[in-house]
C-alpha cells in the first residue's frame, strides 16, 4: 500500500493523483492501481505522468467505479499500487512528435521531460488542462485543441517519430493517416485496453495485431500503428 | 511441527495451494515476480489441439466482489506448448497441470494423445513436464463445445471416457456450475476412472452496456468469478465430496487462508486459486505463508485433521 500526497482535480472529471515513494518507470510505461486493498477487485492501468525523486504522479479520468474512487482519494490515504508495466517509448526517435488526445496526454509530460525538444500536440474535446505544465518542460512546439481534431494539426512528413495515444477512434485515425504520409515517420500508438493482471499472463487485453493476438500489457501498451487490426 | 503437504491423484504437493487455469498463463510472468516452487501446484492456459485467437471485443469487467471474463481460451494450441514450454516445465518443482479444451471429442482425444506420447518419451530420458491432465470440458466462453459437454453428464460421460482412454497421465476433470447435476457429473467421472475433479469454473453471466444498449460482450455471456461466487462454489464443493470418493480440488473465489481452510473442511483435497492472482500478483506465496501459519496458530499439524470434517 502507498500513501496519497495529493488529490487535485484539474479539470471536470480529471484528477492529478500524487502518492508518495521512490518508484521507476520509462516514458510510456504505466501502473496498476486501486483505491483500496481488497475493493475494487482489479486494478486499474494508468500512465506515468510524472515521476520525481519521492512521488509519483498519475492523471485519472473518472470513466467508471475504479477510476471514482481513486479520483475519490484524500490525502493521507492509502491505495493498492503495482509497476511500472508495459514497454514504453522507444527510445532512438529522432525529430518526435507527441499526440495525446484526452486523457491521452498523460503519458507524454513524462515523456517530454526526458524528450523536450519533441513537439506536443494536446487535444482536449471541452477543456483544456496541465498545458503550462507542457509548455514549462518544453523545448519545442506546444500545439493544442479544444474541440477539433488535433491530429489534423500534425504533419507526419515533417517527423522521425509520431507517438500518439488517446480514443480507439484516434488511433484508428492516425493509422489511416500514417497510410496516407511519405513513410518517412515511424509511427507509434499507446493502446488503453481493460487489463486484470498487468503481466501478461490473464489475456483479457488482447490486442488484435497483424500477425495475431498481442497482449496490451506486456507486448505494448505501445505498438507500432501499422500493426494493429483497428475495427 | 506443521506439515501442509498433500497428495492428489498420486502426485504429491508440498501444499495444497495450487493456481488456477487461466490466471497464471503458464508460469513465466508470475515466476519473474516470486518463486513458484514455493506453490503446491500450478494449471496452466488452457489449450487446445489448434492455436486459438480466443474472443474480440471486451475481456473483462468488474463486477460486485468479482469480475466477468470473456478470453475464449485464446492459446498456442498444443504442439506449441510442448515445444515453447515444456522445457521450462521440466525444471519446476511444484505439480505441474496441463488444462485440456477442444471444441469436438475428436480434438479432446488427440490433444490427450499429444500431450501422453510427450509425457511418454520424456520420461523414457528420466524427465517429467507434465504430472496430470486437468479435462476442461466446461469454459463458458467458446461456442461450439466447450460448455455444451460440461452441461449434459450424457454428452460429458463420452468425452471423459474417451479421453480417459486416450491417456495414462492422472485424469482430473473440471466441472462447471453450469451443469445441470454437477453432483451426478462429478460421479460420472469417477465412474469413468477419473483420479479426481476440480470445480468450479465460472459461471455463465451477463453485464450490459445501457449507453449502447447492448452486451458489454461480443459472445454476449461471459464467465464470472471471484469473491462473489465463493459461498456457492463451497457448497457444490461440499456436495461433490459427499457423492465421490476421488479426491477433489476445490476452487471459487479463494482470496485468503480462512477461504482455503474453508474448501478443505468441506472435503476438498487440495485447493486452486485464480481470480485472487489478479488482485495480488504474490497472493501464490502469500497464502502459502498464511496457511502455514492459520495452522500453527490453531495448533493444527497436517491438514488431514479438518478435511471433510463437515
Amino acid at each position: 500500500m502507498a500513501t496519497v500526497v495529493a488529490n487535485q482535480e484539474v479539470a471536470q472529471g480529471v484528477f492529478k493523483l500524487t502518492v508518495q515513494g521512490r518508484f521507476t518507470g520509462k516514458m510510456g510505461q504505466f501502473y496498476m492501481l486501486r483505491a483500496g486493498d481488497r475493493y475494487p477487485l482489479l486494478s486499474r492501468p494508468i500512465s506515468i505522468f510524472d515521476i520525481t525523486e519521492n512521488q509519483i504522479d498519475f492523471l485519472v479520468l473518472v470513466a467508471g467505479e475504479g477510476t471514482a474512487l481513486l479520483a475519490g482519494l484524500k490525502t493521507g490515504d492509502t491505495l493498492t499500487l503495482d509497476g511500472p508495466f508495459g514497454n514504453g517509448f522507444p527510445q532512438q526517435i529522432g525529430k518526435t512528435a507527441f499526440v495525446g488526445g484526452g486523457i491521452g496526454i498523460a503519458p507524454f509530460y513524462y515523456a517530454l521531460r526526458q524528450v523536450p525538444e519533441a513537439d506536443v500536440y494536446l487535444g482536449y474535446s471541452r477543456e483544456a488542462y496541465m498545458v503550462e505544465k507542457f509548455r514549462s518542460a518544453s523545448r519545442g512546439n506546444v500545439t493544442v485543441d479544444v474541440g477539433g481534431v488535433i491530429l489534423d494539426k500534425v504533419d507526419f512528413n515533417a517527423y522521425d517519430t509520431v507517438i500518439a495515444c488517446g480514443p480507439h477512434p484516434m488511433l484508428h485515425a492516425v493509422q489511416r493517416k500514417q497510410g496516407q504520409s511519405n513513410g518517412r515517420a515511424k509511427v507509434y500508438v499507446s493502446l488503453e485496453n481493460r487489463m486484470a493482471c498487468g503481466i501478461g499472463a490473464c489475456l483479457v487485453c488482447s490486442v488484435k495485431c497483424k500477425d495475431g493476438r498481442k497482449k496490451a500489457c506486456a507486448d505494448g501498451p505501445v505498438f507500432l500503428a501499422e500493426e494493429v487490426v483497428f475495427e | 511441527m506443521t506439515d501442509i503437504s498433500c497428495s492428489f491423484a498420486g502426485v504429491s504437493l508440498k501444499n495444497p495451494i495450487v493456481m488456477a487455469s487461466g490466471t497464471f498463463g503458464f508460469g513465466k510472468e508470475y515466476g519473474a515476480l516470486y518463486d513458484i516452487n514455493k506453490l503446491g501446484g500450478l494449471s496452466g492456459k488452457g489449450l487446445t489441439l489448434h492455436p486459438k485467437a480466443g474472443n474480440d471485443g471486451i475481456r473483462v469487467a468488474e463486477t460486485a466482489s468479482g469480475m466477468l471474463n470473456s478470453v475464449g481460451l485464446e492459446n498456442p494450441g498444443i504442439a506449441a506448448f510442448l515445444r515453447e514450454e515444456c522445457p521450462r516445465w521440466e525444471t519446476l518443482h511444484l505439480a505441474r497441470i496441463v488444462n485440456l479444451g477442444g471444441n469436438t471429442i475428436d480434438e479432446y482425444v488427440e490433444g490427450a494423445r499429444l500431450i501422453d506420447e510427450d509425457a511418454a518419451w520424456r520420461k523414457r530420458e528420466g524427465r517429467t513436464a507434465v504430472d496430470m491432465i486437468e479435462l476442461n470440458i466446461s469454459c463458458p466462453n467458446v461456442k461450439a463445445g466447450g460448455v455444451a459437454y460440461g452441461i449434459k453428464t450424457d454428452i460429458a460421460r463420452q468425452v471423459v471416457r474417451e479421453v480417459r482412454a486416450a491417456t495414462s497421465l492422472p485424469l482430473v476433470v473440471k466441472l462447471s456450475p453450469n451443469a445441470e447435476d454437477i453432483v451426478g457429473m462429478a460421479v460420472m467421472c469417477q465412474e469413468e476412472q477419473a483420479e479426481g475433479v476440480s470445480l468450479i469454473n465460472t459461471f455463465s453471466a451477463m453485464k450490459i452496456d445501457i449507453t449502447k444498449r447492448r452486451s458489454v460482450f461480443d459472445n454476449m455471456y461471459a464467465g464470472l468469478s471471484g469473491p462473489a461466487i465463493k459461498p456457492i462454489a463451497l457448497r457444490m464443493v461440499h456436495q461433490v465430496c459427499q457423492a465421490v470418493t476421488i479426491p477433489v480440488m476445490g476452487m471459487g473465489g479463494i482470496s485468503s487462508a480462512e477461504d482455503i481452510v474453508e474448501f478443505i473442511m468441506a472435503g476438498a483435497a487440495v485447493v486452486q486459486v485464480g481470480t485472487y492472482n489478479f488482485v495480488h500478483l504474490r497472493a501464490g506465496e502469500q497464502l502459502v505463508d498464511d496457511l502455514t501459519a492459520w495452522m500453527s496458530r490453531e495448533g493444527i499439524q497436517t491438514l488431514d485433521e479438518i478435511r471433510g470434517i463437515l
